[in-house]
């Protein structure tokens, strides 16, 4: 079977009708992984057993000519900050090296009862803190497009996995960009729900207010799909919405003429690269032509997007990590005399130098005399931020920027400099920080190739717009 | 807000962390250019605004539920429960003696 351009409809119905077998697709995958990865680095470790035994599962429903879940075969890839039962999970940390959850993240919990083979952990930043994947203990993934240039971060052994056909679909965590901006760098679709869609059981925590978990998909009808699987109330996550979740499919197909699209004039600033600019606006033009109102607004709070992201994500990240200590799982420092000495050395050796730098600053973030400062005033600022949001969505009915200021990086170009690599996530963190849905999806090439991205952000729980937007965009392209 | 090296020192005790010398430096320039980054934030009047946490709160019906028992969840055995664990007894975790800090 051709797995360039497979996508989740088409593995489906091609095992339903008995075209090909849920194992034969799976091993397909796993051969391409086996001739690929050396060179990408995407993948950390594989479950052929698990994913074979769904495998034959789904083989044997074929075979008795019962409908198909709506993953029914479909091989998908796992980030490693994502718990899975039995399955070595890392974080992308040297502190989990050995770590073996003994229960399964609620999202692939949901994937794997749909019918999803998982076929293996797949490599990120480490503990998703990092926007190139050259953050991971385990060695940096490389851009299936460019050897020799960044996937993008903290997801980006997902988009690579996707893009390289090494995988049909992936879960990714998004915090403050992580699905988004690798979906755009690698040329495939990202999909970060509204805070609170997706149940966060499982997912190993940096930021709880921030994080997302959601798909990478090759379409954007294929993130609709993974969407509807595994969005949706879960007792285990208090912070899971109770809201309804609706059929995503079923609004795609309709048109998105009429529809308000606003372009924020802080996003096409200094900073954007050029060709990134005109792809872009090429896109709106685009969009225009399908007749969307284009709508001129402004999110005036947006250079403070960054700073206020930093101060909250770090101080939440501090107080998360504060639970790998040697005690009862991961990396235990040896020979340590005393209890502190274990948990102060255990935590400097198995952590690398991006997370130190961010434990540090969120500890200093919510240390006596500094909490009023940096975190209870950044907190205020994410109100205003809101506020430019809410008063934007009165006028529009989604928010169409860049993905990235940037396509793909080389290796190596902003590892020296911390904050140059934070300033890049500035059109895609103020999403994690409202709380709203954005999606990325492919909208051109720089001259050299390299994929671009265009984000589309919509309402909190109108994922159903963003998607549509999205998708009628994607087929205009075709 | 300029910091110290004995902030660093002070923090890293607060965050656990033993920092060795070559990175107590590296982390005494990074903080310092990234906290002065972030005093941008007090060009902003926050005076009379709350702090928000998420977003999205009331439609998760908050974070808490009533105080009632609703049956016993399943639990993780203690064998399951000590199998990441470094070091156990069978029953416990074990660790080094606690000493008290001069």
């Amino acid at each position: 079977m051709d797995l360039r351009s497979l996508t989740i409809e088409a593995a489906r119905s091609a095992i339903q009708e008995r075209k090909t077998t849920a194992t034969a697709l799976a091993e397909e995958h796993f051969a391409n992984i086996e001739k690929l990865d050396p060179q990408i680095g995407a993948f950390l470790t594989l479950s052929h057993k698990r994913a074979l035994a769904k495998a034959a599962e789904i083989d044997d429903l074929a075979a008795m000519g019962e409908k198909l879940p709506p993953l029914g075969g479909v091989p998908v890839a796992i980030k490693d900050v994502m718990v899975t039962r039995g399955v070595r999970t890392t974080a992308g940390s040297k502190i989990l090296s050995h770590y073996v959850p003994p229960y399964d993240s609620t999202a692939v919990a949901r994937l794997e009862a749909a019918g999803a083979v998982v076929l293996g952990k797949v490599n990120c930043d480490e503990f998703a803190m990092g926007s190139s994947n050259e953050n991971s203990a385990w060695g940096p993934v490389r851009n299936p497009r460019d050897l020799s240039c960044v996937p993008g971060g903290s997801s980006g052994g997902s988009a690579a996995a996707v893009a390289a056909d090494m995988a049909v679909a992936a879960l990714g965590s998004d915090t403050g960009g992580s699905i988004r901006q690798p979906a755009s760098f690698c040329g495939v679709v990202g999909l970060n729900p509204t805070y609170g869609r997706v149940s966060r059981y499982g997912l190993i925590a940096f930021a709880s207010s921030l994080d997302h978990v959601g798909p990478i998909t090759k379409t954007v009808k294929d993130a609709a799909i993974v969407l509807g699987v595994i969005a949706g109330r879960d007792a285990m996550d208090s912070t899971s919405a109770d809201v309804p979740v609706p059929d995503y499919l079923s609004e795609l197909g309709k048109p998105v003429r009429g529809l308000k699209l606003g372009i924020p004039g802080e996003y096409f600033g200094e900073g954007l690269d050029g060709e990134v600019r005109k792809a872009v606006e090429a896109a709106i033009e685009k969009l225009a032509q399908q007749g969307c109102d284009i709508v001129p607004i402004s999110l005036p709070r947006t250079k403070y997007a960054v700073p206020t992201y930093y101060i909250v994500a770090t101080a939440e990240a501090s107080s998360n990590l504060a639970r790998f200590d040697g005690v009862r799982y991961g990396y235990r420092a040896k020979d340590a005399h005393t209890l502190a000495e274990m948990y102060c050395r255990s935590r400097d050796e198995g952590f690398g130098p991006e997370v130190k730098r961010r434990i540090m600053l969120g500890t200093y973030a919510l240390s006596a005399g500094y909490y009023e400062a940096y975190y209870l005033k950044a907190q205020k600022v994410r109100g205003l931020l809101a506020q430019d949001f809410e008063e934007a969505f009165k006028q529009v009915d989604a928010i169409v920027t860049p993905t990235s200021p940037t396509a793909a990086f080389k290796l190596g170009e902003k590892v020296d400099d911390p904050l140059a690599m934070y300033l890049a996530d500035i059109y895609t963190v103020t999403a994690n920080l409202v709380g709203i849905p954005g999606i990325s999806v492919p909208c051109g090439e720089t001259k050299d190739r390299l994929p671009i991205g265009l984000q589309i952000l919509g309402k909190h729980f109108d994922e159903a717009t963003v998607l549509k937007v999205a998708h009628g965009f994607e087929q205009a392209q075709a | 807000m300029k910091i110290t090296a004995k902030d660093v020192a002070y923090v890293a005790d607060l965050a656990n962390l033993e920092l060795t010398e070559a990175e107590r430096q590296s982390m005494l320039r990074d903080l310092n250019s990234i906290l002065e980054y972030m005093d941008r934030l007090n060009q902003l009047d926050t005076a009379n605004m709350h702090p928000v946490a998420t977003c999205t709160e009331e439609r998760s019906n908050g974070a808490a539920r009533e105080d009632i028992l609703e049956g016993l969840r399943k639990s993780l055995s203690r064998e399951v429960a000590l199998q990441n664990a470094p070091d156990t007894d069978g029953k416990f975790f074990r660790v080094p003696k606690v000493i008290e800090r001069q």
